[in-house]
């Protein structure tokens, strides 16, 4: 790859939020934010404001995902510019209010930087989530995350798709970036995935650091995993679920899935083979929230991105 | 019921066998178990059972051999909306002080449910009663495969947990016994004659894995084989059975005391680990200020529910346990 003379700049980051509770039974999040919460002193970086922040109090307390509707849904164009009223749903009301906070969403006031925390049932280790294929300063600091945590694996999830779109709380900021860190059932706190959690946060803290300090970042590649097509369960006439995951897929995220592979397995024995025209890498696989979205996973395709060199204007 | 012990030693010196001792328990006989109920869904969100229950409905499984079998989704409203329960923990509720309290509008859901269900599956300590009632149930907690019942002297329950054991190599099998009174028995088991749960994990609420599946439907089948087995009057040996667990106390996250919040996650060296022996010094909790809580009992006893869901709502972070072996006699149905 040919060096370009071209360096995007960007303004400092000077504002980030670190969201969690977004889905109030993952608790990594919660537990960290609350944390954060009461002494920030971990995330402090010189010339940064940093604000922990529970998204969905009421889902935090109830310990579940949503109270009326999935806030990480809930982001939507219609939604935010809808006038706003105690008979909206509580999470779309708390999405103006995020927005107001930490938005608006598309605008030069936006923060920076939004972290969301959250956790999956599925076995997807530390995975980075990313929205925009063309955002260079959250490509580098991904390329800078995985780099910093090697050997162990970060992948990254692009969730940029023409069709398959979802407004989550952290696209109200600049540079939103997904961490889901899995397995860990819901409602429970796992030691491991709550401190991997931790380093990934300290890693891509450190890079805001650096980069406000001045340092250029020079260009880099970021192998992404594309997210292709939602894969639901088999399903009888009446809507029920009939087949489970196979246990040759479940727990193999990331992993190729090659046409004729095991994919469900009915519950009274039979396996459904994966019938499509190539090999894809499925993730997400066995989320407990999706069941409900109609997917059991969801399948992606591997692609390298391109970033250009970035530094400070 | 009084058993006479022998002891007998028992050599070969034609054929080199090593000189065996075994305790001898007089053969019992018990009436043939001619209604079995199964339950799955009691906690709305633990889905090998909603799963397996259904598919036998689907599969119109009303006979085993020649018992009746009974298949229920304990709690349908917690199942809808896949959470554990809707108003309070539906297999809390079926000491006999809650089975017979008056009902009013202010009555929680799952105590008219347990209600219904004791009328439907008891009553509980009646001759009416199911013969065997067996509840499925899954945790977040590494179990593997446990039974739990609240005695290890009904013959019935163990021997089943013997056939089970032997047979079942996909994953670990161990029995834990609470040592309650019938009528301080809370959960829906108690509602049978005979009665246990099975607990399979781990595995996340809300969420159906299909290695969890299978060990469950396993050992719903080796149950259903069992009883045939006894009630077409199959002669079953006396001997010893291990990986008995007997519940001894129960240990609870620590709190700040500011906020009151949980301080700390199990830890890494205690998680996954339901079974293995915690000796005092042994690391327990691992405070978010990066402090290490140990174990500071006197005993060496055996953790389990190790990190389940549900009793962080109870504070509960494990339950200790004392580590046994139990003598069962020979068993046969009772001929008329």
């Amino acid at each position: 790859m040919t060096s370009s003379t071209n360096v995007s700049c960007f303004h400092e980051a000077r504002r980030v939020a670190i969201f969690g509770g977004t889905h109030g039974n993952e608790m990594s999040g919660v537990t960290l934010v609350n944390l954060w919460i009461q002494n920030g002193k971990e995330i402090q970086r010189k010339g940064v404001e940093t604000k922990p922040f529970i998204t969905n109090p009421r889902a935090v307390e109830k310990c579940t995902r949503y109270v009326d509707t999935d806030l990480n849904r809930a982001f939507t164009t219609e939604n935010l510019s809808a006038p706003s009223g105690d008979d909206l749903p509580y999470e779309v009301q708390r999405a103006q209010q995020i927005n107001e906070i930490f938005g608006p969403k598309g605008s030069p006031e936006a923060y920076d930087v939004i972290f969301d925390l959250h956790n999956t049932t599925s076995n997807m280790g530390c995975t980075l989530i990313l929205e925009s294929s063309k955002d260079y300063f959250n490509l580098q600091m991904m390329h800078y995350i995985k780099n910093a945590i090697a050997p162990d694996s970060c992948p990254v999830l692009l969730t940029e798709h023409p069709l398959l779109k979802y407004s989550t709380s952290r696209s109200v900021a600049k540079h939103p970036i997904g961490l889901e860190v899995g397995p860990q059932p819901q409602g429970v706190l796992r030691s491991n995935i709550f401190e991997s959690m931790r380093v990934v946060l300290k890693h891509a803290l450190d890079f805001i650091e650096l980069f406000n300090k001045g340092l250029e970042f020079p260009p880099c590649t970021v192998d992404v995993f594309r997210v292709s097509e939602k894969m639901d369960y088999p399903r009888d006439t009446n809507g029920n679920i009939i087949a489970m995951v196979h246990p040759n897929l479940q727990d193999c995220d990331w992993e190729p899935l090659n046409p004729g592979d095991p994919m469900f397995q009915t519950f009274d024995g039979t396996t459904i083979r994966y019938e499509g025209a190539g090999t894809v890498y499925p993730t997400f696989i066995n989320e407990a929230a999706y069941y409900e979205k109609q997917q059991a996973f969801v399948t992606t395709r591997r692609e390298t991105l391109a970033a250009g060199a970035i530094k400070k204007t | 019921m009084k058993q006479t012990h022998r002891i007998t030693i028992q050599a070969s010196a034609k054929d080199n066998r090593k000189h065996t001792s075994k305790i001898w328990m007089e053969p019992v006989s018990l009436p043939a178990l001619s209604r079995v109920a199964l339950c799955g869904g009691t906690h709305g969100n633990e889905m090998s059972g909603v799963y397996l229950v259904r598919e036998l409905q689907r599969q119109k499984l009303e006979k085993a051999g020649s018992a009746t079998l009974t298949t229920v989704i304990s709690n349908p409203r917690a199942v809808q909306v896949c959470k554990r329960y809707t108003d309070t923990d539906l297999n809390r509720c079926f000491t006999d002080a809650i089975l017979s309290s008056p009902v009013t509008d202010a009555t929680p859901y799952e105590v008219r449910r347990a209600q219904e269900l004791n009328t439907l599956l008891g009553p509980k300590g009646n001759v009416g009663a199911m013969d065997l009632l067996c509840d499925l149930h899954n945790t977040t907690a590494n179990m593997g495969l446990s039974l739990i019942s609240y005695s290890v002297q009904d013959w019935v329950i163990m021997h089943i947990y013997r056939q089970i054991q032997r047979k079942i190599t996909s994953a670990p099998v161990r029995f834990i016994v609470l040592d309650l009174p019938l009528a301080d028995a809370y959960s829906q088991d108690s509602l049978g004659k005979h009665g246990f749960s099975i607990e399979v994990g781990p595995q996340p609420h809300g969420v159906v894995r299909a290695d969890i599946f299978n060990i469950m439907k396993e050992a719903v089948d080796q149950t259903l084989d069992w009883v045939q087995c006894f009630n077409s009057g199959c002669a079953f040996e006396g001997g010893e059975v291990d990986n008995v667990y007997t519940f001894v106390k129960s240990v609870y996250y620590p709190r700040d005391p500011e906020t009151n919040q949980i301080a700390a996650a199990i830890h890494p060296q205690l998680q996954d680990r339901d079974f293995c022996l915690l000796h005092p010094g042994d690391p327990m909790f691992l405070m978010f200020s990066g402090e290490i809580l140990k174990y500071e009992g006197e005993e060496v006893l055996h953790p389990f529910f190790v990190n389940e869901c549900a009793y962080y709502e109870k504070s509960i972070a494990f339950h200790l346990a004392r580590k046994m072996t139990v003598t069962i006699p020979p068993l046969q149905v009772k001929r008329d």
